[in-house]
């Protein structure tokens, strides 16, 4: 009796199929995590693991496939059901109600309480933070707080719930590496007290760190489970992404000098008057490509959005060709060849009307070029027709919405528009975001093909090995500080990620 | 083989359906919607069919009736473009109310006391000064929408108000017509400051189609359209391509108000010969209705319009008939529009039943 | 000057229980533009019921019961079935309004004289009396404490509305919902039953409103079109009062005073003309809804979630 409850595991999924529209998200997922366990869900973005996760918290309901919790075949027909079975879940993105306070947050949905709220609950907020030392104040609000606040809110409400299932949904994307390590202490105290814990992440070193199995998914598809013990990075990397690679990106030679842009002393604040860019200055020669690397939220996307006119800096200067761009309007530093493609996590939205066809599209920034009051469609559908061909676009025909296609087809009609405007300066940020290998080499090659033209090429990437094959030089941000412009060649992985905490750890260490 | 954790029903978003289903799916809710309504005709006791036959024949049995609904379809279907335009943006103005009064006050100060001009250099000025007035009053929201993000839904209500008690305090102070000694009233137009007709309707009705044609046009085929397109779709998107937002949020606005304005000018100088507080009625709150189910599509807005109109004026000569009070064209519209609004569920979502999806 | 602000009161309270029925709706994040068509429908009910059965406590709960399933449809079609907020809130206007008008025209061709009105024993419990002690304050005792029993129900009701919102755990997950179902839902809070019992609430407590207005305004008489537009104006103090239902026993109390000001001011000192009184109001709240979009203030403003649909798998 004994042996056997031992090896029922906690949470056991079996055959679980989920489809968005005509997207198989998840497809016949088996999945196991025993109590006393951390299990490192592992895969590409768009692989699916957030969507199997979605479903254990009850936000999605499968359309086939059986969920057990301790051997038991149970139902999950809302988050509620999944709280009362112990299952608690940290969304990547947060689920706060804004105007409340942090306890407010952390007691919403506790049926124990009583009708009237006490002010007492502030106390018991205050007992339990302590308890695990995450220090927070419970009566501050949540929009007054800065993202790692915002989690560790996210943390108590799990553990206010008293979960012993937890799901952590990429939780050490916003930190920096100390709050990373103090995450990943509170789960190992965890796990000693019989938790089961399952951690989405695509970070191997982070797999490699905490967890004690690993599955894999790849394709909406399990394809393995393995002790962390017994694997290593290599193995991992081959299973998440289907072959062995040999990450062999080509990077021809810069055969062009002279510079195109000349950032000086650049600081940017952002919408909430805080600096998003401090004191940036540094170059891009033609037919280069400068990667941009740095823990998410660390000025890349404020980089971006001034140089492409969006934002105004309150100091310095943005020299093209020896002109300052600064105070042009964004329109005006498209039609000088600055051209700047941005794809967010959702992928439309930003830079593609989702509901218009890959026709209108292509117009976005070459409507106004021709003259009078009307549209002029017949140049942009000769182009959409041969960027299918060039491309190999997959889509019904160039009259379909954008929406309908896939997302690696939608990143390459955006990029495909960008390269085809033929820009001078080309700025691209996370243009593989969420694609397959393929779809990723075929961009990789487009954006060769623009270098060896003579086009500087701003790359701004989440995956640092990626940048170490590609780039030529990669310059890191941190705080929106450069932390460091360094030759790809010359560098390391380990190099370039003590570039991205460096300034994290300074601050640490004065304060 | 039945799988434990599969509920017995789910909603699920449906992919975008093709035009032709589309139009398939929206006749089976108007349908839908009529036989509601005849459900509810049911309960009163009488015949539904002979209602519904007796509010057709009401709304298109003579010249008269069909002029008549005419009449009522004309400020309906201007004001239902110029939503639209606002609509295709995503900007929830539903201010068209005030836009109309506004446009109605402007077009009028030129018929009180500009009466001599030529006829049409005088029905000109009106057109513009219609056009001003309620091209402003759009444009007070959209500022303060670009500049500070201001509510355009709750702001515009508010607008429709100060511009409605305008009309009172001109009605009852500077425009009182000193001839009329009782309550107080706004003059009525000299003949040569009041809309020429067309086929034995104010001229209304060829502007009205007119603007059916611009707008379509306008929206679909030159560069703002597509400005507005793009605004509507993301503003992100519309700012990453260089465009001025702010800029297209307000010239759209002023246009939009601009259109509400004529209907105004149209209804005070070719319907009422005044300007009273009544002369938009609620025709911009109608609208909204009209626009929103022809699903912001022009050529729809004109099958709309004359469905609302024909049921408003059919409804008159059911009174006489059934006995049956003119109110209650109000309730069947209130009816057939719940039935509509609700029925679009269908086409966004669908319901998946257990078990069906196994091959 | 004391029957100035006497009368400002009663013409505030039926603007007090709209404008406190719509905070409700839209603190669990439901911009109901219906207002105008519940308080119609509960002065019908109201009035119908009075008429027939002679009893205030039924009369009243008719009205809120009618009010209720206005706002039943209206949720139907938002919540279950994802329509539209604002023109799903204008069918509902459209609806209300035409629905009391008709059955009201039927009431009228079915009484003798063509005047339905009240029994006289009806009209005498709801007139004003002062309460004992209380009401034999001078000044105060008349401002205060000498109106008909409508108005303390009202000014209870949005205080009893104020502590729920503020200060108990269903308040609080209302407010959740109404800011964001998704974090609310992950809490595992019914967002569905939440926003269905909010919305019918609201429409409950805007029926009575209509009530106010066809048993106490309408002198005991029917009149058609009797709300005219009040439901709307309780749709603009909703912002006026910041979403807060103590701020709406203020604020209609203020543009009660407006709209009878006209009445009793001053001519001789003060000559504005009577409109600019009626419009004020919605000037300033205007100005409100400006400044507080200057503010950027996340509090104090419409919830984040109002009049967008939630459905959970939304990606």
């Amino acid at each position: 009796m004994e042996t056997k409850r031992e090896t029922t595991p906690a949470i056991q999924l079996s055959g679980i199929t989920k489809t968005f529209e005509s997207v198989i998200a998840n497809h016949n997922i088996n999945l196991t995590v025993h109590r006393g366990e951390i299990l490192a869900l592992l895969g590409e973005n768009g692989s699916g693991k957030t969507t199997l996760m979605n479903i254990l918290a009850g936000i999605y309901k499968p359309d086939s496939g059986s969920i057990a919790i301790d051997g038991n075949p149970i139902v999950i027909h809302s988050p509620e059901d999944a709280n009362n079975h112990g299952i608690g879940m940290i969304h990547q993105h947060f689920k706060l109600v804004e105007v409340h306070t942090a306890a407010d947050n952390i007691i919403l949905g506790d049926k124990k309480l009583g009708t009237f709220l006490k002010a007492s609950r502030r106390e018991r907020i205050k007992e339990l933070s302590e308890r695990y030392h995450l220090h927070i104040d419970p009566n501050k609000k949540v929009y007054n707080m800065s993202v790692s606040e915002k989690q560790t809110v996210e943390i108590l409400k799990v553990l206010y719930r008293g979960a012993d299932i937890l799901i952590l949904d990429e939780p050490t994307a916003v930190l920096t590496p100390q709050e990373a390590t103090r995450l990943f202490e509170i789960l190992r105290h965890m796990r000693e007290q019989g938790c089961a814990i399952i951690i989405i992440t695509h970070k191997l070193d982070e797999v490699m760190a905490i967890s004690d199995r690993v599955t894999i998914l790849r394709k909406g598809e399990s394809v393995a489970t393995v002790n962390t013990r017994e694997t290593d990075v290599h193995k991992l990397t081959e299973l998440m992404v289907g072959k062995a690679v040999e990450l062999s990106i080509e990077r021809p030679p810069v055969s062009h000098d002279g510079n195109l842009l000349e950032i000086h002393h650049l600081s940017v604040r952002n919408e909430d008057g805080v600096d998003a860019l401090r004191d940036v200055t540094f170059d891009l020669n033609q037919g280069e490509i400068l990667g941009v690397a740095g823990l998410a939220g660390s000025g890349q996307k404020e980089l971006c959005e001034t140089l492409a006119g969006l934002m105004k800096p309150y100091a310095g200067a943005v020299l093209y060709k020896n002109e300052n761009i600064i105070g042009k309007t964004p329109a005006e530093i498209i039609k000088i060849g600055i051209s700047m493609s941005f794809i967010p996590e959702d992928r439309l939205g930003m830079g593609l009307a989702a509901s218009m066809s890959m026709v209108d599209n292509m117009l976005l920034k070459s409507y106004n070029k021709e003259k009078g009051p009307f549209l002029k469609r017949k140049g942009a559908r000769a182009l959409a027709g041969s960027l299918v061909e060039q491309l190999q676009i997959v889509t019904p025909n160039i009259d379909t919405p954008v929406r309908r296609l896939s997302g690696g087809n939608v990143q390459k009609v955006l990029l495909g528009r960008e390269i085809e405007s033929n820009p001078n300066v080309l700025i691209t940020a996370y243009p593989v975001r969420g694609l397959d290998i393929n779809s990723s080499y075929t961009i990789y090659n487009a954006l060769n093909q623009q270098k060896e033209k003579g086009v500087g090429i701003l790359f701004i990437g989440e995956d640092l090995d990626v940048m170490l094959e590609l780039c030529d030089r990669i310059m890191v941000l941190c705080h929106g500080r450069i932390t460091g412009i360094v030759n790809a060649k010359e560098t390391t992985k380990e190099a370039l990620g003590l570039m991205m905490a460096d300034a994290a750890e300074k601050k640490e260490g004065k304060a | 083989m039945k799988h434990i954790g599969e509920p017995f029903v789910r909603v699920v978003k449906k992919t975008e359906l093709s035009g032709g289903k589309l139009t398939l799916l929206s006749l089976l809710a108007l349908l839908l919607a009529i036989v509601a309504g005849g459900l509810f005709i049911l309960t009163l006791g009488k015949n539904p069919f002979l209602v519904y036959q007796s509010i057709f024949s009401g709304a298109f049995r003579s010249p008269l009736a069909i002029q008549g609904t005419i009449k009522i379809a004309i400020p309906l279907l201007i004001s239902a473009l110029a939503i639209t335009l606002a609509f295709k943006m995503k900007f929830w103005n539903i201010g068209a109310e005030g836009q109309i009064i506004m446009g109605a006050i402007f077009a009028s100060y030129f018929a009180l006391f500009h009466d001599t001009l030529p006829h049409f250099l005088l029905l000109l000025l009106m057109l513009v000064a219609g056009m001003v007035g309620g091209g402003l009053w759009g444009l007070i929201p959209a500022f303060f929408k670009s500049k500070f993000g201001t509510n355009e839904t709750l702001f515009t209500l508010m607008l429709n108000y100060i511009a409605l008690y305008l009309i009172k305090y001109l009605t009852e102070g500077p425009w009182r017509d000193p001839s009329s000694s009782g309550f107080p009233k706004i003059a009525t137009f000299a003949p040569n400051a009041q809309l020429d007709k067309v086929l034995g309707v104010h001229a209304g009705w060829v502007i009205a189609l007119l603007l059916v044609v611009f707008v379509f046009v306008y929206l679909r085929y030159t560069k703002q359209g597509y400005e507005i397109s793009i605004v509507g779709e993301s503003q992100n998107t519309a700012r990453y391509a260089g465009m001025n937002v702010g800029k297209i949020v307000m010239r759209t606005m002023f246009l939009s108000g601009a259109v509400c304005g004529i209907a105004g000018m149209t209804q005070a100088t070719g319907a009422a010969f005044t300007l009273g507080e009544s002369v938009a009625g609620g025709v911009g709150f109608t609208a909204i209705i009209v626009a929103w189910l022809a699903r912001l599509n022009p050529f729809y807005c004109v099958v709309m319009t004359l469905f609302l109109s024909a049921l408003q004026k059919g409804s008159s000569v059911m009174q006489s008939a059934f006995g049956l009070s003119t109110y209650v064209s109000d309730v069947l519209q209130g009816i057939i529009l719940f039935v509509i609004l609700g029925f679009d569920f269908f086409i966004q979502y669908k319901l998946v039943f257990r078990g069906a999806r196994k091959k | 000057m004391i029957y100035f602000l006497f009368a400002a009161i009663k013409a505030g309270t039926p603007l007090l229980l709209g404008t406190t029925g719509e905070i409700v709706t839209e603190k669990a994040g439901n911009l109901n533009l219906g207002v105008e068509g519940m308080m119609f429908l509960g002065a019908f009910a109201g009035f119908y019921v009075g008429h027939h059965t002679g009893s205030v406590l039924l009369a009243l709960l008719a009205s809120c019961i009618m009010g209720a399933l206005g706002a039943l449809i209206y949720a139907f079609l938002t919540v279950t079935l994802k329509a539209n907020q604002t023109v799903s809130g204008l069918a509902l206007t459209i609806f209300g309004t035409g629905f009391a008008n008709f059955f009201g025209q039927i009431m009228i061709a079915g009484t003798e004289g063509g005047v339905p009105k009240l029994p006289d024993g009806f009209m005498a419990r709801l007139a004003e009396t002062p309460i004992p002690l209380l009401g034999n304050i001078p000044v105060v005792g008349k401002l205060l404490f000498s109106h008909n029993p409508l108005v303390y129900v009202a000014v209870i009701i949005s205080v009893l509305c104020f502590i729920y919102i503020a200060k108990t755990r269903p308040g609080l997950n209302m407010r959740s919902v109404g800011e964001n179902p998704a974090a609310a839902d992950a809490a595992g809070i019914n967002v569905t039953a939440v926003k269905y019992i909010h919305i019918m609430l609201g429409g409950a407590i805007c029926g009575l409103g209509g009530a106010y207005i066809s048993l106490i305004n309408g002198g005991g008489v029917w009149n058609n079109n009797c709300v005219n537009g009040q439901g709307w104006i309780a749709v603009a103090l909703v912002i006026f009062a910041s979403w807060s239902p103590i701020k709406a026993i203020i604020g209609s109390l203020v543009f009660g005073a407006f709209s009878v000001l006209q009445f009793y001011a001053p001519k001789d000192i003060i000559d504005i003309p009577n409109a600019f009184y009626v419009m004020l109001p919605y000037l300033i709240t205007a100005i409100v809804l400006v400044i507080s979009s200057v503010k950027k203030s996340k509090e104090h403003t419409q919830p984040a979630g109002c009049s967008v649909n939630y459905f959970r798998e939304e990606r």
